[in-house]
């Protein structure tokens, strides 16, 4: 089992940190219970914190937990096949899994839940919980068919939507629940996390080893933990200046970063394209891949080039939203890369 | 015998009133209603801040003749409850149920509701008023229909309304609804009388707001209302939905069965300090609530994008602090919103870079609707702004 599953928190209780937001999640799941939306960046803690939260809710039975597979049909007959994670008091979804067809599940498993009441006259709440993932993700129609149910079938059904950004979420959702805000643990408390579970595994822990794991994740406990484990994994005594093994995909950008900044011509991103294509074989998501780019350029360039590339670099991530063939606009970023850099090299100043 | 029979009805009458008050008070506790329904005005005089509509309405109401209606407005500035306590007015509870129609976007309304649903309950004569309804409310003889969010209606659905709107006119009365009046079609628009809906201010927000903390119990530091009155931006609605919810997350509601003599306990507890569970109500916890991002944290996103003496690059201070911004989970729209306030309002700026500013503001949100990463938008707007800082804008 790897360690972030193995240690990670079962209960409110024992959450290492956001103490006040752990304290009003229990005064709530005591309470009256409402829709919740959480929100924050991914390895912050969201879904931990919901898992707890539930348990809270309904004691351990909440953890026997199974995978049903169902088969949802659409209006055009088409039939669609759907995972869903439940256990007696809950369940647990991913509509985006099923792309644009997410409304006919969301109506028609919302509402075959919220008309079944709570069976078990020993359970502690009598309504059952939906968690919906990635509810970011929704389309417009999924999120307009929640609407409607939310109020309807209120005694039966509390949903907690999970999300990356309030952004996507349609006002009159937003309005209905209470927002959660999530925030990326600090370095210090990532540190902490890291020597917790390092003293609970037995292993030899450097604070300084920590650290540099804790700044290098981005503030993301999950990689942070991943990281940890890989060090240990791959060397038999880790000192404080243990190199950081990155990631595959991780690395191979890096080497592209490399490659675009050691010669400025056509061919070489041509090269370049082959590397490219790879990762997104590997499904790597453009975005990832582009933003990742960036940021592993912008350290190598003048200052004065940064906001330049900053500004493509977004335009072109606009762009991989509204296009559909992400390969053009990685690509037109590198080219449009490289000719910012050879104009500032040269000086000259190239008519965009 | 007789003891016993007189015993058998006592507990008889026991049981019912036993199971009456159960009756009562289970559907109270076990699901409690959102204050925003709780508080919904009854009558046409507790409707807040809409003097001019109501004024007219009331007027309508004594000569017992409605035109075709269409209310517009902002949302939560009391479209909705404004018709329903009309509604209730003319007609008292019992006939409410039978001479009005009410539709809501929630509801299908494709153009074969609007010509089977509508039609038909437009077309049936009117139901009888009985004696006791009769001498309390005015009971005109028509039906109301009420098609709550019009403007998201489609084209179609509209005008199949046209006809049925004038050939039922003597027994049937609309009330169309909308944020947007551009959103209604013309030929339907120019058949209504039309009332505009302005946002509430804040005095008459303040005063409803109280109230409710008072009569639930809430316990208030100074400021909150002032603060869900500018987070809710004129949305009575948004205000009483954020209270209830900090309220909730506080334990702020006083115990229940404190009951009659509450008015004592509000002096005692003002000067006792911990009473009842829980705590009160904070400025900051209604601000988190609304999602805004703390006066703070905005200070010091202006303050890395200040250009810096002898032309160094605000690249590293601004990536730092927008990194922050993002990883504590702001939502980008938010930062975007509460930027644009501090700039356009600041007396720094020329007009020229006012400007130039609005302009990347609009491309930003643009992208942010597109389901852009919030990361870089974020970042490039920051970098964008501080250039435009750093020149004169001549």
């Amino acid at each position: 089992m790897l360690f972030v599953d193995k240690h990670r928190p079962k209960t409110l209780d024992s959450l290492t940190y956001h103490h006040e937001l752990s304290s009003r999640l229990k005064s709530l799941a005591n309470g009256d219970f409402p829709h919740l939306l959480v929100y924050g960046p991914s390895g912050a803690g969201k879904k931990t914190r919901i898992i707890a939260t539930l348990k809270e809710l309904y004691g351990n039975g909440v953890e026997k937990i199974k995978i049903d597979s169902r088969v949802f049909t659409t209006t055009s007959n088409r039939k669609l096949e759907f995972n869903i994670v439940t256990s007696i008091y809950h369940l647990e979804i991913t509509p985006s899994d099923v792309g644009n067809y997410d409304r006919v599940v969301i109506q028609d498993l919302l509402k075959e839940v919220a008309q079944t009441q709570q069976v078990d006259l020993s359970a502690k709440q009598r309504f059952k919980v939906v968690v919906i993932n990635e509810a970011d993700h929704l389309t417009r129609d999924a999120q307009a068919a929640l609407r409607r149910t939310m109020e309807k079938y209120s005694p039966n059904l509390r949903l907690i939507l999970l999300a990356n950004s309030t952004a996507n979420i349609i006002a009159p959702i937003r309005s209905r629940t209470l927002l959660v805000r999530v925030a990326a643990p600090s370095v210090d408390e990532i540190v902490e996390v890291l020597k917790g579970v390092g003293r609970l595994e037995r292993l030899e822990v450097r604070e300084g080893l920590c650290r540099r794991i804790a700044t290098e994740s981005g503030r993301n406990l999950r990689r942070a933990l991943l990281m940890f484990e890989a060090v240990y994994a791959q060397n038999e005594k880790v000192k404080d200046d243990t190199p950081l093994p990155p990631p595959d995909w991780e690395a191979l950008i890096s080497q592209i970063a490399d490659e675009i900044m050691a010669e400025h011509t056509p061919q070489r991103i041509l090269q370049v394209r082959a590397k490219l294509y790879d990762l997104l074989t590997h499904c790597i998501p453009p975005t990832v891949i582009l933003k990742t780019l960036t940021f592993k350029l912008i350290p190598k360039i003048d200052d004065a080039l940064k906001a330049d590339v900053i500004r493509w670099s977004a335009f072109y991530e606009h762009r991989l939203h509204l296009g559909n063939k992400p390969i053009f606009h990685l690509e037109a970023f590198v080219a449009k890369f490289l000719r910012l850099l050879e104009s500032y090299l040269m000086d000259v100043d190239y008519d965009f | 015998m007789a003891s016993n029979f007189f015993d058998l009805k006592k507990r008889k009458e026991a049981a019912a009133a036993s199971s009456s008050s159960k009756q009562k008070a289970a559907p109270a506790a076990d699901r409690p209603v959102p204050w925003v329904e709780k508080y919904r005005p009854k009558t046409l005089s507790d409707v807040t801040a809409q003097d001019h509509t109501i004024s007219v309405l009331r007027r309508t109401l004594q000569s017992s003749n409605l035109p075709h209606m269409l209310f517009y407005g902002p949302p939560g500035t009391g479209k909705t409850s404004t018709i329903l306590a009309l509604a209730k007015e003319l007609y008292g509870p019992e006939l409410v149920k039978t001479r009005v129609l009410e539709l809501n976007a929630s509801d299908e309304r494709g153009i074969s509701i609007v010509r089977e649903k509508v039609k038909n309950f437009a077309k049936i004569a009117i139901s009888t008023a009985s004696a006791s309804s009769a001498s309390k409310y005015p009971c005109p003889p028509y039906k109301i229909i009420i098609l709550d969010e019009a403007d998201s209606m489609t084209q179609d659905a509209q005008s199949a309304l046209r006809r049925t709107m004038e050939t039922y006119s003597k027994i049937t009365r609309f009330c169309l609804i909308c944020n947007y009046v551009t959103r209604i079609i013309d030929p339907l628009a120019s058949r209504c009388s039309k009332f505009r809906f302005k946002p509430l201010d804040e005095g008459n927000a303040r005063v409803r707001l109280s109230s409710i903390a008072q009569s639930e119990g809430v316990r208030c530091q100074d400021g909150v209302v002032d603060m869900l009155i500018k987070v809710s931006d004129g949305d009575l609605r948004k205000a009483i939905t954020f209270l209830q919810s900090a309220a909730r997350l506080h334990g702020a509601v006083k115990a229940k069965d404190i009951g009659g003599d509450d008015d004592d306990m509000e002096v005692d507890g003002g000067s006792g300090g911990e009473k009842g569970g829980g705590g009160e109500v904070t400025v900051r916890s209604i601000e988190e609530i609304a999602g805004v991002i703390p006066d703070k944290t905005i200070d010091s996103l202006m303050e890395s994008m200040q250009p810096r003496p002898h032309g160094q690059a605000v690249y590293t201070p601004v990536a730092k602090v927008v990194q922050d911004i993002v990883a504590d989970g702001w939502s980008a729209a938010q930062v975007l919103l509460q930027l644009y306030n501090r700039l356009v309002f600041s007396d720094m700026l020329t007009g020229n870079q006012k400007n130039e500013i609005v302009g990347i503001f609009s491309e930003m949100d643009k992208r942010l609707v597109d389901g852009a990463d919030e990361h870089l938008v974020t970042l490039d707007m920051s970098l964008r702004v501080a250039a435009v800082f750093g020149h004169d804008g001549s």
